[in-house]
């Protein structure tokens, strides 16, 4: 029986680290402001109140010091949560995610099992200052050992974060910021999809499109400006980006024959190009069109006065749209 | 975290010149002052608060995305700032409004950035105040990486005091976590850069309090490195100028790296994004509003003589520029899109040059309506 109610993203990932916390005690939270202040987005507000300060900890300044004592923590038993304040903020934990995280499970040969999410407040549309709004994801997709998923609706995101916590592989786990408020349905008592299933959000008929996060909420804007017109779309949310869920997506695009990806992150050596070239390399026979990129472009993120220029609107995919179905 | 007798200072809350035992060696720096130098303190100070407030103002307008105030730490940054050369460069961190201002930036640049126009907002070239940083502890290294090269040049230890130079770096409590500022210290003191750290401890990094930062005052910290250090009284701008003054020279005279902690607080929030109610109570603010760098150096000044028509000049001064940089705020044009593609490489770049070919054509459609666009 489904137990319906509405919340916004913010306020379903509060309630999905509080059922995860009281689920397992072993589940802790790490991350810069995130006791009294509840985290600059408020996504921890109320929990340091709740489970106390050993498992609430407010850290020092220091990125590095998060993910390495994290996976020390998770060594001794423990499954921490740790929080980056921002995307452009995560670098200074590079080393820690990439050759120590990451590599721990393998280099143990499976004796050693890493359960550590890392929160990642991700994208643009905030109008923010520099390091504020990017999208890092890919760098970590890149590296062998790290799940990436990422909701891109509250009811995902109650879900997901819960899954997330039971991984016992590390799970880069990027909320999109600007999807933080929009309030969705939430079910309390059934998730709709597993931790990396990808899926459709909306059938159609003549063209795939396809994105992760924020993305989502714009294919779906530029689906409904497509049908007053007279085009189908199919919208596929991918969930997941490591490893990523082909069935939905080459299902999809094996009955519309076209696809488009689309993403905030610079297109070059990014998630919309390894899903172009899976899906080139397995549904060729099936596509009337090359599968086509929308990507932020292949700059630093801009100045905010310039960031509807650089993010994909509903126009941009409607315009790929547009040149899919021309071939 | 407050002061104690190892703290230097020299004006005491109320405004009396009452040097701690510990100023003893920067007496000679503060005793070259002079009245008029006195009242330039003053003056800066005011100005950049006026600034602040009128900064806030125009972000609450929707002016700006984001205002870091720096009110009630004009002491530590206008005593400092003013203790530089002009060849000194100075690497700021993102709340230093008062030391852009003195090195002569136009401090318009600094609303440009937070209006979302610019990454930069100045030429470091032109005042040899570089750009500010916002990844917390990062420009740390910079600066000793600078200050390398200061000393590779031969630019220090000369005994010219035209042109021996120094570096100062500016950063946080909540930066002194992170792992490059360590390392600052461990190359600096490894290659013994002409180098000042200097610190405002303003007890908070956004909502968590320096004593989650270290558990012993700050300015210990850098020794373990071979780095010499101060704690001073930050909200005293006689000795924040005295004692940065002492490091500089003995930075440019080739005696290597040092470390100055400057006691302050942070009056505000941590930007116009936060919200302090949520984690601080009013009790140390009210602590430290009693000891306010420019009510302080106001009463020192009236003790001296200065009257009315002085410090009702300051305001109008003050508030004339802050009129200044609204009028010129309103009339800021949008950033082109040149500034997206443009300067990404030092070359042009072709990938670069087809986007931004792209973006052009692709707007075009948009703006002529005979092409189809809405
Ligand atoms: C690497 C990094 N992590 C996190 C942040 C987010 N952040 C911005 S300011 C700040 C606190 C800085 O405190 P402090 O160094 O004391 O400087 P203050 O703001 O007090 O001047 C944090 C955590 C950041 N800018 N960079
Ligand atoms: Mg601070």
């Amino acid at each position: 029986m489904a137990d319906l109610t509405t919340m916004p993203m913010a306020k379903a990932l509060n309630a999905g680290l509080r059922k995860a916390m009281q689920d397992d005690r072993k589940v802790m939270l790490m991350g810069e402001d995130i006791g009294a202040l509840g985290g600059v987005f408020r996504i921890t507000e109320g929990l340091q109140a709740e489970f106390g300060r050993t498992r609430v900890l407010d850290t020092p300044l220091a990125e590095s010091g998060i993910i390495g004592s994290a996976i020390g923590l998770a060594m001794r038993g423990y499954r921490p949560i740790c929080e980056i304040q921002f995307d452009g903020f995560i670098y200074p934990g590079f080393d820690q995610i990439t050759s120590q995280l990451a590599k721990m499970t393998n280099r143990h040969e499976g004796q050693v099992q890493m359960p550590v999410v890392i929160r990642v407040p991700y994208g643009g549309h905030i109008g923010a200052i520099e390091h504020h709004q990017e999208s890092p994801e890919a760098y970590f997709a890149h590296t062998a050992g790290l799940r990436l998923v990422s909701p891109s609706t509250p009811n995902d995101a109650y879900w997901m974060i819960q899954e997330a916590v039971r991984s016992n592989d590390p799970v880069m786990f990027f909320e999109p910021k600007s999807r933080y408020w929009p309030k969705g349905e939430v079910d309390l008592a059934a998730s709709a999809a597993p931790l990396h299933a990808s899926r459709v959000v909306r059938s159609g008929t003549e063209v795939t499109v396809l994105a992760h996060g924020a993305m989502v909420s714009v294919l779906l804007q530029a689906a409904e400006v497509a049908a007053a017109e007279g085009t189908s779309i199919e919208v596929i949310d991918l969930r997941s980006l490591s490893p990523i869920d082909y069935g939905p997506i080459l299902e999809s695009v094996h009955k519309t024959g076209r696809l488009v990806v689309a993403q905030e992150a610079p297109g070059f050596v990014s998630i919309a190009s390894e899903i172009a070239a899976t899906v080139t390399e397995r549904a060729f026979y099936s596509l009337q069109a090359p599968v086509l990129r929308v990507s932020g472009f292949d700059a630093p993120f801009p100045p905010a006065k310039l960031e509807t220029l650089y993010l994909p609107d509903a126009d941009r995919i409607l315009d790929a749209v547009d040149r899919s179905l021309a071939y | 975290m407050a002061e104690s007798e190892t703290t230097v200072s020299l004006l005491s809350k109320e405004g009396a010149l009452q040097p701690s035992e510990s100023a003893e060696e920067f007496l000679p720096y503060f005793e070259r002052l002079t009245e008029d130098d006195y009242r330039q303190f003053f003056t800066d100070m005011s100005v950049i608060r006026a600034f602040d407030v009128e900064a806030t103002n125009l972000q609450r307008q929707g002016q700006l995305a984001l205002w870091p105030p720096s009110i009630g730490q004009e002491g530590a940054q206008v005593g400092s700032a003013r203790a530089t050369r002009a060849q000194d460069h100075i690497f700021p961190a993102y709340r230093e409004h008062a030391v852009a201002m003195i090195r002569g930036v136009d401090v318009l640049g600094i609303i440009e950035l937070l209006r979302g126009h610019t990454h930069g907002g100045w030429n470091p070239a032109e005042t040899n105040f570089h750009l500010y940083t916002l990844v917390i502890g990062s420009q740390t290294l910079h600066a000793t990486g600078y200050a390398m090269g200061v000393n590779l040049d031969g630019a220090c230890g000369t005994g010219n005091p035209d042109t021996d130079t120094a570096v100062l770096v500016y950063f946080g409590d909540g930066a002194t976590s992170q792992g490059d500022v360590s390392e600052a210290f461990v190359f600096a003191a490894s290659y013994q850069t002409p180098q000042v750290f200097f610190l405002q401890n303003n007890h908070w990094a956004i909502s968590v309090p320096v004593s989650t930062q270290s558990r012993v005052p700050l300015y210990q910290r850098s020794r373990g490195f071979g780095v010499p250090s101060t704690q001073v009284d930050g909200n005293d701008v006689f000795a924040s100028y005295a004692v940065t003054a002492k490091y500089l020279d003995d930075a440019r005279s080739g005696r290597g790296p040092g470390f100055i902690e400057a006691l302050t607080y942070r009056i505000g929030a941590h930007t116009t994004s936060d919200d302090p109610t949520k984690y601080r109570n009013s009790d140390d603010l009210a602590y430290w509003i009693e000891r306010d760098p420019i009510a302080r150096l106001e009463a020192y000044l009236r003790g001296l003589g200065a009257d009315d028509a002085f410090f009702a000049g300051v305001r109008e001064e003050a508030t004339d520029f802050a009129a200044d940089i609204r009028r010129r705020t309103l009339t800021l044009t949008s950033p082109s899109v040149d500034k997206m593609f443009d300067s990404v490489y030092s070359e042009p770049h072709p990938v670069l040059a087809e986007q931004k070919e792209w973006l052009e054509r692709y707007e075009a459609t948009y703006a002529d309506p005979a092409a189809g666009g809405n």
